[in-house]
């Protein structure tokens, strides 16, 4: 429904094919589940007629989707309007962010009574999260307050409705609540002095986000930015009154599928989906013009023209997603000294060369220059963005490999910023020092693999690493990067249990678990915090619950010190035993005969691929390693 | 537009709303006789229509609507307005 150019369209996909209603018929009269063939229905511009066709399609593949890659989850909706539009639709969008979505509405106008009672239907369906669309009205927002104290009094009602539906969330349905933002009024009742009246509603909805969006920072909860949404699609065109008074319905139907979007781009980020690393192009990408062709003098770059201010905006962008975290990597068709020259020798250039974790400049394909840059960064290729503004670049790569990024950015340098970043492939639901210092650990990582190369023996390479490994167990100050990793790592993460905060702070309490973070130093630098392990004490046998780590410090023999520290703790508390578990997911092969490695008996498998092993302490010794350990004893040992 | 044309259109669009193969345009169709016809779909239905004629219905203008044939009627009184 939505023309290309339209406020409402998601620019940065490629248009659907004219024949969706054909493709969606054959994908759903066809006996197996074609995921791909789906995935790349999803991934273009789809209008909301489009996407409840396939949702509806994809309803009937309803146990098989599981086990396609995609990740499960399971969305509560709790709404004081009409919620249906979006949940018959969410399903197709959700595709797109590699979502296998289920959606429970709470049945309208009982969403309030369905959080605060216990065992409701909404709490029996266990969702992984909880949406909580509230709209002004619902929340007494809706008119003007002429009196500075009442209107004061009725943005903190309005936050305590939100606090007590959010505090029932973790209670009754133990997961995390995703609460959205009030959309201000298109009309004001003074003019532009609404702004300077406190209980104007545009200044009462203010008000209230900005607080909302305060008080749930560094909670386990996420807020879902809708004022935002509707300002960028403007309200004018947001809004839609007939629709309101008709059906209770918030905004215009075309909006829908951005809506969507910007909601499943928040479920991914909760499933650890988020895009990691952004893949420039250099030629007409970072400067207009081409290097080889038109040499230093003759590239577009910098103030002064237009052109050049467009690329050095672009520059700006990626220095930006690189200070909070995001790998910069290059992928250029280039001879690799020309590629160089601007980084070292253009002054107008924002960019430099340490800025990037990869630099790939050669004249193979960009497909498989995007395979070695994930591959050199220990990351998956889903979570590549790549930047190019070659078409027929950007169409290979969506065809070798469609979990790549690939926005749709046209040939308009002025627009590559905004369609990136409309994009929203980076989406985040916290801040942390880790990601501050992301790039320059990963930095320090290239240096330590170029040494590996010159370093030739693994163990003398190990040991000159001089890794110090801090394994202290659960705290305060950790909890929130505790909660990040458990809800991140995919590949080397042997039961792939997700927690919320409060459920880590719960653990950290817990006697009966002994709970341990562990960091890792070396010589490059500081890795961070890149393990978790959760073993349950049952008496004479403890059982490994949760062991995961960074790939980034896979072969660094780490699980070997973590082993070695745990059997010393359980030794000394007179356990005999140490038992753990592999439960297969789509991602984590990886650590498949993990306990086999570390020396452990297998005492079970089953059909699903699931394992049990066993450890008998009698019969370990802790290896020689090559890193020295420097641990806390647990409060309860 | 002749009415032909306009009712030619609206049965392309009652396709993609309701999710449907194939369908027999008739004036006398309403939500009795397409299963996939319900109030959520219905405001798809209009929406789309509105968009695909460059028009906007009031409230009183589609309410008592009771086939596609009125529908057509009312798009082609808009339009010719």
């Amino acid at each position: 429904m939505a023309r290309p150019d339209s406020a409402f369209s998601l620019s940065w996909l490629p248009a659907p094919p004219d024949n969706v209603r054909a493709i969606v018929r054959a994908l759903k009269g066809s006996a197996a589940f074609d995921a791909k063939a789906f995935r790349g229905l999803a991934l273009t511009d789809l209008d909301v007629n489009q996407l409840e066709s396939v949702s509806r399609a994809l309803s009937v593949f309803e146990g098989e989707s599981e086990k396609s890659g995609l990740a499960p989850f399971k969305l509560a909706i709790a709404a004081s309007h009409t919620m249906e539009m979006a949940s018959k639709t969410l399903p197709a969008t959700a595709l797109r962010h590699a979502l296998h979505l289920k959606v429970h509405c709470a049945s309208y106008g009982q969403a309030a009574q369905q959080l605060l009672e216990q065992g409701s239907d909404l709490a029996r369906a266990r969702p992984d999260a909880v949406l909580l669309a509230f709209d002004r009205h619902s929340l007494g927002l809706d008119r003007a307050r002429l009196d500075n104290l009442q209107a004061e009094t009725a943005i903190e009602e309005a936050l305590g409705v939100i606090a007590s539906l959010v505090a029932a969330c973790h209670r009754n349905v133990g997961a995390p609540a995703i609460v959205q933002t009030l959309v201000p009024p298109q009309e004001s009742l003074f003019g532009s002095f609404d702004a300077s009246i406190a209980g104007s509603v545009r200044a009462m909805t203010i008000e209230f986000n900005a607080k909302l969006a305060r008080r749930l920072r560094d909670g386990p909860d996420a807020v879902f930015d809708v004022a935002h949404l509707a300002a960028i699609v403007g309200l004018q065109q947001w809004q839609a009154p007939r629709l309101w008074y008709d059906a209770k319905i918030p905004f215009a139907v075309e909006a829908i599928a951005l809506y969507n979007d910007h909601l499943c781009r928040i479920l991914a980020a909760l499933r650890g989906l988020a895009r990691k690393c952004l893949v420039l192009d250099l030629d007409n990408t970072l400067w207009g013009g081409v290097i080889g062709d038109d040499g230093l003098e003759g590239i577009r770059i910098g103030q002064g023209c237009g052109t050049g201010e467009a690329f050095l905006a672009i520059q700006a962008m990626a220095l930006e997603l690189r200070q909070r975290g995001i790998l910069l990597a290059v992928s250029s068709k280039n001879d690799e000294p020309n590629a160089r020259l601007p980084f070292y020798h253009h002054a107008e250039m924002l960019l430099r060369e340490t800025h990037f974790s990869v630099f790939q400049a050669n004249w193979d394909d960009k497909a498989s220059n995007l395979v070695t840059i994930a591959r050199t960064l220990n990351i998956g290729t889903e979570a590549l963005v790549f930047l190019d503004d070659n078409p027929a670049e950007r169409e290979q790569v969506r065809q070798s490999l469609p979990e790549v990024a690939v926005p749709e950015v046209g040939d308009n340098p002025s627009e590559y910023v905004r369609t990136l970043m409309q994009a929203g492939y980076f989406e985040a639901l916290a801040f942390a020092e880790e990601d501050r210092r992301r790039a320059d650990m990963y930095g320090a990582n290239l240096e330590r693999s170029a040494f590996r190369q010159q370093a030739g023996d693994l163990a003398e390479y190990l040991r000159s690493l001089e890794m110090v490994c801090t394994i202290v167990p659960f705290d305060d100050a950790g909890r929130s990067r505790i909660a990040q990793l458990i809800n991140k790592s995919n590949q080397f993460n042997l039961t792939t249990r997700r927690r919320t905060e409060a459920e880590v702070q719960a653990i950290a309490c817990d006697p009966g678990k002994l709970a341990l973070q562990i960091r890792l130093a070396d010589r490059f630098g500081d890795n961070g915090m890149i393990c978790i392990v959760i073993f349950d004490r049952l008496g004479d046998l403890w059982h490994c619950d949760t062991w995961l780590m960074s790939c980034r410090v896979l072969g660094r023999r780490v699980e070997e010190a973590v082993l070695a520290h745990v059997a010393k703790i359980a030794r000394a508390a007179g356990v005999g035993r140490l038992t753990g578990e592999y439960i297969p997911s789509a991602k984590n092969a990886l650590v498949r005969d993990h306990f086999a490695k570390l020396g452990f008996v297998l005492i079970n498998a089953l059909p699903d691929g699931t394992t049990h092993w066993e450890l008998e302490l009698a019969h370990y010794t802790s290896p020689d390693l090559p890193i020295k350990v420097a641990a806390a004893m647990p409060a309860h040992g | 537009m002749e009415r032909d044309e306009i009712s030619a259109i609206i049965g392309e669009i009652m396709c993609d709303v309701f999710d449907l193969e194939e369908l027999k345009y008739d004036d006398a169709l309403s939500a009795d006789d397409i299963e996939e016809w319900d109030s959520l779909s219905h405001i798809r239905f209009i929406v789309s229509i509105e968009k695909r004629f460059g028009l906007v219905f009031s409230s009183a203008e589609i309410e008592h609507l009771q086939n596609v044939g009125e529908m057509v009627d009312a798009v082609k009184q808009k339009l010719s307005k």
